[in-house]
């Protein structure tokens, strides 16, 4: 079991609110998902012209200030750093995959890249998600949409990197309730196109499977639908795009999920006594998203 | 308890429990062990907010009313109570009903009447998938569509179906009946399309009159089991 939620804020004026609208939500799926939570923010975009990373530090007495001057010397640049605890933001002019190879070379141990895009964020830990959410401010988030996941791990795990969203290229993450049966054979046929895995969680699989079919061309919905052929499993996916939500549940629609929209926001959860707390939700359409089917949003 | 009472003009109470100061447990554990020694009559739940498992295990005849959306295995195996949800139900409402009616005014998700020996499950607005899995003798009317897997290993009891219903119906099928008015997506194996009888007219208009739904019976095709699964057959080499 885990708990997935949504939410996009269609009404501009409301988007300050979002970590506020979004976190009752979160905790609402407490009891589906008790061990570890996360959730990517999509906020404003950086300027033109720099990148961000994400990063985690495997140890919480890591040293932000040396890595700070550590990459000032590598790079003769200055890193622009947002900490919170064991996480931080780094925004860089430099070229990402400079960047990107210098973390893995130099801190393989003590980092975790989360993500690398211009306006995701992600957060993610073991803990209950209250916990989570108190240790990260989630109540101070604002963007436009927001994914977030609580775990019940089943099959692997409890750690903050096997927590979801799971993210692949840029910009772009998945998190998932349900379970794969097959995500060794999606990892075998992905591992020798240069496709690099950081865990041996099965959503991963599935994330880095739709993104690579993404960097290949097709469009979400040629994506989703090559997924129907090649993952084998019980699955509502919920993915977060620079602009867009998207949802979808497996053929046999095995794990649960249902939509609120009005003209305010879309809120998705895995059940809806996470969503009884959203302003005026007795009048927002809600609907139980059907089988195989593809549903976006866009902001 | 944090409930209100009422005086009803037949001498009999009305209880309001509100889930937002009462807990679903504390509520259920009444419902259970002192309600047969009260004068209550009639029970009105607000606030439900999705809460799961709502007035679950009743087992004498009490009217309740839900006023809101409720969430999984609300009025789960259900015994002579007449239950009344005013919005939605998650997962599994009225999972094992032994007797009684449980009725939702909105839409139900999966699993709805699930494995019912035995009473009445009405959905005024659509069923999700899965809808009577299993059902072992309860009545289920549906105003809307079912969702696709319907009835699968149906062994007794009527569904009836006012709208259309999804893949895989009645698959794997027994003794069930299946009423469906609008278009079958597919029939599930063994299950099949056969004429109404006259019994089957009379049957399904009573069905109809107590869910209050005004169709013609001519309208409606029957599904019902072509037993061909009832006897293992060696030489259909596993392909049916």
């Amino acid at each position: 079991m885990c708990g997935i939620v949504g939410l996009l804020i269609k009404n501009p004026a409301m988007r300050d609110e979002l970590g506020e609208l979004m976190l009752p939500m979160l905790i609402g799926m407490t009891e589906r998902g008790p061990d570890s939570a996360g959730l990517a923010v999509f906020g404003d975009r950086i300027s033109k012209g720099k990148v961000k990373f994400n990063l985690f530090a495997t140890s919480a007495d890591f040293d932000w200030n040396l890595f700070e001057k550590a990459f000032d010397s590598h790079f003769g640049s200055i890193a622009d750093l947002t900490i919170k605890g064991r996480h931080a933001v780094l925004s860089t002019t430099v070229i990402w995959e400079s960047v990107r190879d210098w973390l893995v070379h130099s801190y393989r141990r003590e980092l975790t890249i989360l993500c690398v895009g211009s306006s995701m964020d992600i957060y993610k830990d073991i803990g209950t998600p209250g916990q989570v959410a108190e240790r990260y401010g989630f109540k101070n988030l604002h963007g436009s949409h927001v994914v977030g996941h609580t775990r019940m791990a089943t099959e692997s795990a409890v750690t903050p990197q096997h927590a979801h969203p799971f993210t692949a290229g840029h910009d772009f993450c998945l998190v998932h309730n349900g379970s794969l049966s097959n995500p060794n054979s999606i990892r075998r046929k992905l591992e020798p196109l240069g496709i690099h895995f950081d865990t041996d969680n099965d959503t991963e699989a599935a994330c880095r499977y739709l993104e690579w079919r993404l960097r290949e061309g097709d469009t979400l919905e040629q994506a989703v639908q090559s997924g129907f052929e090649e993952q084998d499993g019980f699955y509502t996916f919920l993915m977060g795009t620079e602009n867009k939500l998207a949802l979808v549940r497996d053929a046999f629609a095995c794990k649960p999920a249902v939509v609120a929209e009005n003209d305010d926001y879309v809120a998705i959860s895995s059940e809806f006594r996470s969503l009884a707390r959203l302003p005026d939700i007795k009048n927002a359409r809600l609907f139980e998203p059907a089988p195989e089917e593809l549903y976006v949003w866009t902001i | 308890m944090d409930n209100l009472a009422r005086k009803n003009s037949d001498g009999k109470e009305t209880l309001l429990f509100d889930l937002s100061q009462t807990t679903v447990r504390d509520m259920n554990q009444f419902l259970h062990h002192n309600l047969d020694k009260s004068n209550v009559s009639n029970i009105r739940i607000i606030h439900p907010d999705g809460a799961h498992s709502i007035a679950v295990g009743l087992e004498v005849p009490v009217n309740i009313e839900i006023e809101g959306h409720a969430g999984y295995f609300c009025a789960g195996m259900n015994k002579q109570a007449n239950v009344t949800i005013k919005g939605n139900v998650g997962w599994s409402v009225a999972e094992n009903i032994m007797s009684g009616m449980v009725r939702v005014k909105g839409y139900a998700s999966e699993c709805a009447g699930a494995s019912g020996h035995g009473g009445t499950l009405i959905i005024e607005r659509d069923a999700s998938l899965r809808c009577g899995i299993s059902m072992k003798g309860v009545d289920i009317i549906v105003g809307g569509s079912v969702g696709n897997f319907s009835a699968f290993m149906a062994q007794a009891g009527h569904l009836v179906v006012c709208g259309d219903a999804g893949d895989g119906l009645g698959d794997s099928i027994y003794e069930a009946i299946i009423y469906v008015r609008g278009k079958i997506k597919s029939l599930g194996a063994d299950a099949r399309i056969e004429p109404l009888t006259d019994e089957d007219h009379k049957v399904l208009a009573k069905l109809l009159a107590l869910a209050g739904f005004k169709h013609d019976t001519k309208e409606f095709k029957r599904v019902a089991s072509a037993r061909q699964l009832y006897h293992w057959n060696a030489d259909a080499n596993q392909e049916y």
